[in-house]
């Protein structure tokens, strides 16, 4: 497990604190690019099950964040700071209203 | 000079004089009818031209897609049970209907995903009304087959339809998506409902308007909402017998989840970072092949680098690369970029503030880790209404493939260039991937074409071409970029199911009990 490899802003934590309230458990996945805009999806805890090709980054707030091993090594392990920000959220992502999660390279 | 640009400028859709009418709000079809969101909430629907609202747009719930689902279950026995060539009348009368609307869908279609209407009147909107004639006239050929087990025994095979599919189309080609997932699913005799992509869902109603008497009542049904709420309702819905998807790829991991936990089939397609790969003889003649694969390198920033099969890492072989890339960036350089709706502009806005943001974070990124930048990486500020629009430069960065911009998809007008020694290197690097939905191969030896494009682990290999989506061609991926081919009719094969009639014509009895 990599741990610290993920961090958040204090924005990010009370969103996903707000969002555990009404759907409980959660966890995150870091999608791959595309449509989704490489950002982070937030599911219910469960929903997709993390399998062995998954790497556990941290936990934020309760939730633990994944990446795919495979996709994690070719982006060169880099760490991530969960942040939100203005606008809906896009793809299948759990979102607090009119923002989205977005994942940086953290300093 | 003014005069000029306002001839070649469509007017924007509502505004006096536009081939687009718009409405103040838009609800979901279903049942062949315009029905309300059932907690009657809307949304903006954005220009990416401008950054301003278009319209309003339902922003539909789980019970939304319960009530398209009632709608497509009541139609189902029906569309099922209508002839091949029945079904083929709609299909063909769909795709007239596209045509003689043309300029309306590509107006309405460009502005609201910020594409150029220069690619929707030439590419997106032909293709799709030849998408629906592909499939109304190869549905008219499908046979069934028949086996003589013996001479009283015959097992008669039957293509039966699934009965009602989910559909979920993405944001960067909004109407051609559409037509790849309802054409072959309607041939096939099932009933869809289809989730639009958030950030386009208008346009797909506009076509909608001009087929809604055409489809019968619950054969096709669009409902409009978030991902989390709409796009889940429907693909992890018991009442699908199949769902297909297209977007990124980890979504689709999750929309296949989806699919596992109710036993359905389902088809993706994905993500890509398609290598784009140029060998030393495309120089061996300053002649029109030369020019073709200099277009070819610059296709990255078709449809704003918003494709999956984005050719966003070109490999050019070292021997050509400072002749080669100094005619790609001159041509780069003369791309105009501007009012989508102008026909002279060839690269539009971005499809969302979220997406720019985005594009902005990979191009600081790969100034992080050392890639020289060649042109373009920054926004493009244009004037009056445009100032709020999403537009981005042409980038190019040069590299190696193990940067993070060679590895992942940044879906934007952003290439990332390399050079390679060899054929073996350069396909090592094509296959150093994730991915394997597109590549391009260019090269005036066939042999070594061919070579190459057996080797390449993608599901689509343009030799020669690039961006060519043709019905009849099969296009989808392999490794994580995807399930399923679109685009062919072995399509209807993921839109059917076979029905085995074992009789036997014998009235003797077996002799076991």
């Amino acid at each position: 497990m990599a741990q610290e490899s993920v961090t958040a802003t204090d924005a990010a934590v009370r969103a996903i604190e707000r969002l555990s309230v009404e759907h409980g458990p959660l966890a995150f996945f870091q999608s791959g690019g595309c449509c989704d805009g490489s950002l982070p999806i937030c599911l219910k805890d469960g929903e997709l099950p993390p399998g062995p090709g998954d790497t556990l980054l941290g936990v934020i707030a309760g939730a633990p964040f994944y990446v795919d091993s495979e996709q994690y090594r070719r982006w060169g392990r880099p760490s991530f700071l969960l942040d939100v920000r203005p606008g809906p959220a896009e793809g299948f992502s759990l979102s607090p209203p009119e923002e989205h999660f977005v994942t940086r390279p953290a300093e | 000079m003014a005069t000029t640009e306002q001839s070649t400028t469509f007017e924007a859709p509502g505004r006096s004089g536009s081939p687009v009418e718009v409405n103040e709000r838009y609800d979901n079809f279903i049942g062949g009818h315009w029905v309300a969101p059932i907690d009657g909430e809307y949304r903006d629907n954005l220009s990416p031209a401008t950054g301003q609202p278009i319209c309003e747009v339902a922003h539909s719930g789980a019970q939304d897609i319960e009530l398209a689902l009632d709608a497509a279950h009541a139609a189902k026995d029906a569309w099922g049970e209508t002839s091949t060539t029945e079904r083929s009348k709609v299909l063909n009368a769909v795709a007239d209907a596209i045509e003689e609307n043309l300029e309306m869908l590509a107006v309405a279609e460009s502005w609201e995903n910020g594409k150029p209407v220069r690619e929707t009147l030439a590419a997106d909107i032909p293709l799709a009304a030849d998408h629906f004639r592909y499939f109304a006239d190869v549905i008219r050929g499908e046979e069934g087959r028949i086996s003589e087990i013996d001479k009283d025994t015959v097992a008669y095979h039957f293509n039966e339809p699934l009965g009602v599919v989910g559909q979920i189309i993405p944001f960067n080609f909004p109407l051609l998506m559409a037509a790849w997932k309802i054409a072959p699913a309607l041939a096939a005799g099932n009933c869809t409902v289809v989730k639009p992509a958030s950030s386009t869902p208008w346009s797909i109603l506009k076509l909608a308007e001009v087929i809604e008497d055409i489809v019968p009542e619950g054969v096709l049904n669009i409902v409009n909402g978030p991902g989390a709420e709409t796009g889940k309702a429907l693909a992890s819905n018991k009442r699908i017998a199949k769902i297909a998807f297209t977007g990124e790829t980890v979504t689709g991991r999750l929309i296949m989840q989806y699919a596992a936990q109710n036993l359905i089939p389902s088809t993706t397609e994905l993500g890509g970072k398609s290598p784009n790969i140029f060998f030393d003889d495309v120089m061996s003649a300053d002649d029109e092949f030369l020019d073709k694969a200099v277009e070819g390198l610059v296709l990255y920033a078709f449809n704003k680098g918003e494709v999956c099969t984005c050719p966003s890492r070109a490999l050019i072989q070292e021997s050509i690369y400072d002749e080669f890339m100094e005619r790609c960036l001159g041509r780069i350089h003369a791309i105009k970029q501007g009012n989508p709706l102008d026909r002279t502009v060839a690269l539009g806005a971005q499809n969302s503030a979220s997406q720019l943001e985005k594009i902005e974070g990979y191009v600081q990124i790969g100034r992080d880790e050392g890639a020289q930048l060649l042109t373009g990486g920054q926004r493009n500020m244009l004037p009056g209404e445009l100032a709020g629009g999403y537009y981005y430069e042409p980038t190019v960065f040069k590299g190696t493939n193990d940067m993070r911009i060679f590895q992942e998809e940044i879906f934007g007008p952003v290439l990332a260039v390399t050079t390679f020694k060899d054929e073996a290197e350069a396909l090592r690097i094509a296959n150093d991937t994730l991915y394997g939905l597109g590549a391009g191969v260019w090269s005036r030896d066939g042999s070594r074409a061919f070579r190459m494009g057996r080797a390449i682990k993608a599901g689509r290999v343009w030799t020669n071409c690039y961006h060519l989506y043709p019905a009849h061609a099969a296009f989808g991926g392999y490794k994580v970029s995807g399930v399923g081919r679109e685009n062919h009719k072995m399509m209807l094969d993921h839109y059917s199911q076979t029905k085995c009639l074992l009789v036997s014509y014998d009235k003797k009895a077996m002799g076991f009990f």
